[in-house]
């Protein structure tokens, strides 16, 4: 086939809403833009263990520590999933990783926020959660088969996770004022940065239109960040908790609520590497990999004396 | 039978069941790939629920009104009965592994026999336990045979953490007078016998390695007596933080 | 691949007595036995499972993209291998 048919041939299956699958032909910016977009979710999967990691030891009881425990175990399954599709595509997941850790790839800004608080782990399970669902329930149907799949394996696996940190908040709300207080002052914290978390507004968004047209992404940031504030504000309401912004209100007219505009000078910041954890996060992944080199060989140069013995 | 005693024994199995959980859970975003960060998580987890069934008899047996949160949380250091072991920092991947494998070869064996307890609920909870802490030998089996027999750098980590955790392992075999108490009642078994298996599987294991065992036999023990290292008031700040900086809440 | 780079396995595991191996995703793992293990971790954290295979994944052939038409389209009219090419009269049954 030549290269103009084997585009018509592409664009023809996108159209149709036929998968893309990995060894068939696809465009080589199709494939980079996926490469960048599922290698920067498994990212943020990946560094997204370490601000609710940091409370594992602390959890106020058994039974919490053993969900925090599954969840963040969870994402490093999510995070799994998510650079096997990368390798589909051809990029190797230990250069994907390096890539993270010479901050030539990016990861979702929100985990550069610190967890203060016991709170905040249910702040994180709520918000930050219920920000990725929106997300990703969006990509289940994304056009690239693995991806696609591996959403919807994820999905399922995060429904929980959204739902234990409401419960979490809900029994601080419940509880005593100093409880409420810490549950509310979460809330203050995560609320901007959860908003953040689905990018620029669509006008500033250099990837979207292009990922629209291959059906890589389904909704646009702002239409998503609008979803999101719909669906958590009654959410709010029934915990008892105020969410920060004055301008919050709903619009009969619209059939939404408005609200403020984001600090965008935070955000952008924060991307380049200047929010409150950015170094510690990168440190940690980058401590993890480098102790974990000489594990890594020994098991690669146990596996080959076995072969070689087996052989002989 | 002698609740107080029946008591002070699953209280043991209860506490280090909690601490070695806690320590592994430390490494939870921090394993030395995915995959195994994944694996020891797994076993954080197994621990975890095991501690919480055994507090849960506990609490029974003691029949104060106290729950599972209240035994894991709100005691003094001197009242966790775990073995020093436990309370060992996860140091690298060797010493996390083989502090492990002691530790599962030594509890594998326990909960056998304790499957045939004359105490119902004891040999129910083993039972269950038995079949993640089989897993978890053989997971830590197959990691410290990797590392002994692996490069040059892995075998001399693993012969570091043998040469430094050796000294902990006798007190897994504690007995005293509570010990012979079950014993003559059939609810648990003689210590020796378990110190044979588990003798018979870290010989096995190392040997396949190629690591030694130290020939310097000095031993450490204290904490079934609830005498610590220091590190366990540093677990324990960790571990009761929230319950002593927030009493009396419900989380 | 560098030394400490472990190699890419397949992993296919079995849902329930009665249903084939599918393929569920990949991970790495230095050899058989802990790619097994690993896979049992990675993939049946909610009892997905009560078998796993793992093959890796160099090891796997498949068909050529480009030859897909010549591979797959031959058998698209040969309808007479589906019952359904047949017709029966009403009144037949156990057919």
């Amino acid at each position: 086939m030549t290269q103009a048919e084997h585009e018509r041939h592409f664009n023809d299956k996108i159209a149709k809403e036929i998968k893309i699958e990995p060894n068939d032909w696809m465009p080589d910016e199709y494939r980079q833009t996926l490469i960048r977009q599922i290698s920067q979710h498994a990212h943020s999967e990946v560094v997204g263990m370490l601000p609710e990691g940091n409370w594992i030891t602390r959890a106020p009881n058994l039974r919490r520590k053993a969900v925090l425990l599954a969840k963040v175990q969870d994402e490093a399954g999510h995070g799994l999933y998510l650079y096997s599709a990368t390798e589909t595509l051809g990029a190797d997941r230990e250069q994907t990783i390096d890539d993270l850790h010479t901050g030539k790839a990016k990861y979702s800004s929100i985990f550069n926020y610190p967890a203060l608080t016991w709170a905040d782990i249910g702040a994180i399970g709520w918000l930050v959660d219920g920000a990725a669902i929106m997300n990703q329930v969006a990509l289940c149907r994304t056009s690239y088969g693995p991806y696609a799949r591996a959403m919807v394996k994820i999905c399922k696996e995060e429904s929980f996770h959204q739902r234990q940190g409401y419960e979490s908040l809900m029994k601080l709300c419940n509880g005593t004022p100093q409880q409420k207080a810490m549950a509310q002052d979460a809330l203050n914290r995560f609320w901007w940065p959860a908003l953040m978390m689905f990018g620029p507004n669509d006008a500033e968004s250099t990837h979207s239109e292009q990922s629209i047209a291959w059906k890589i992404k389904r909704f646009t940031n702002d239409e998503l960040r609008q979803s999101f504030v719909d669906a958590t504000v009654p959410q709010a309401e029934i915990l008892g908790l105020t969410i920060p912004d004055e301008n919050l209100k709903w619009n009969e007219e619209r059939g939404h609520y408005d609200f403020s505009e984001i600090n965008w000078d935070e955000f952008w910041q924060v991307v380049k590497g200047n929010g409150p954890c950015n170094k510690e996060r990168l440190a940690a992944r980058i401590k993890a990999k480098e102790e974990g080199l000489w594990v890594r060989e020994a098991a690669n140069a146990f596996a080959k004396k076995r072969a070689m013995k087996k052989s002989a | 039978m002698q609740q107080d005693s029946l008591f002070e024994y699953v209280m043991r199995l209860s506490d280090d069941s909690l601490i070695l959980g806690q320590r592994l859970g430390e490494w939870c975003g921090h394993g030395p790939i995915l995959e195994e960060d994944i694996a020891i998580t797994n076993i954080a987890l197994d621990l975890i629920g095991q501690s919480i069934s055994l507090y849960d008899f506990a609490a029974e047996l003691e029949a104060k009104g106290r729950n599972h949160d209240q035994l894991a949380y709100l005691r003094y250091e001197n009242e966790y009965k775990n073995v020093l072991l436990v309370e060992q920092p996860n140091g690298d991947f060797a010493m996390t592994m083989l502090r492990q494998f002691f530790f599962d070869a030594f509890r594998l064996p326990l909960y056998e026999a304790l499957m045939q307890s004359r105490v119902a609920q004891l040999a129910a909870i083993a039972a269950k336990s038995v079949k993640e802490t089989r897993y978890h030998l053989k997971h830590s089996s197959e990691w410290v045979i990797r590392l002994g027999d692996g490069t040059e750098e892995s075998h001399m980590r693993a012969q570091a953490a043998i040469d430094h955790l050796w000294r902990y392992t006798n007190e897994l075999f504690y007995e005293n007078a509570h010990d012979q108490r079950l014993q003559e009642s059939g609810a648990v078994p003689l210590m020796s016998d378990i110190k044979e298996k588990w003798q018979k599987t870290v010989h096995e294991v190392l040997q396949e390695a190629t690591l030694q065992l130290p020939s310097n036999n000095w031993k450490f023990d204290g904490g079934r007596e609830g005498r610590h290292s220091e590190h366990m008031g540093y677990i324990l700040s960790d571990l009761q933080y929230m319950q002593r900086a927030y009493p009396n809440m419900e989380w | 691949m560098s030394n400490s780079d472990w190699p890419l396995w397949e992993v296919f595991i079995r849902s329930k007595q009665g249903l084939n191996h599918k393929h569920v995703g990949s991970l790495r793992a230095p050899d058989a036995t802990l790619a097994l293990e690993n896979a049992r971790d990675v993939y049946t954290r909610r009892s997905e499972g009560i078998s796993i295979w793992v093959v890796e994944s160099a090891h796997i052939h498949a068909t050529d993209i480009d030859q897909a038409d010549a591979f797959f389209e031959p058998s698209d009219t040969k309808i007479y291998r589906h019952p359904t090419f047949y017709e029966v009269p009403d009144g037949v049954k156990h057919m």
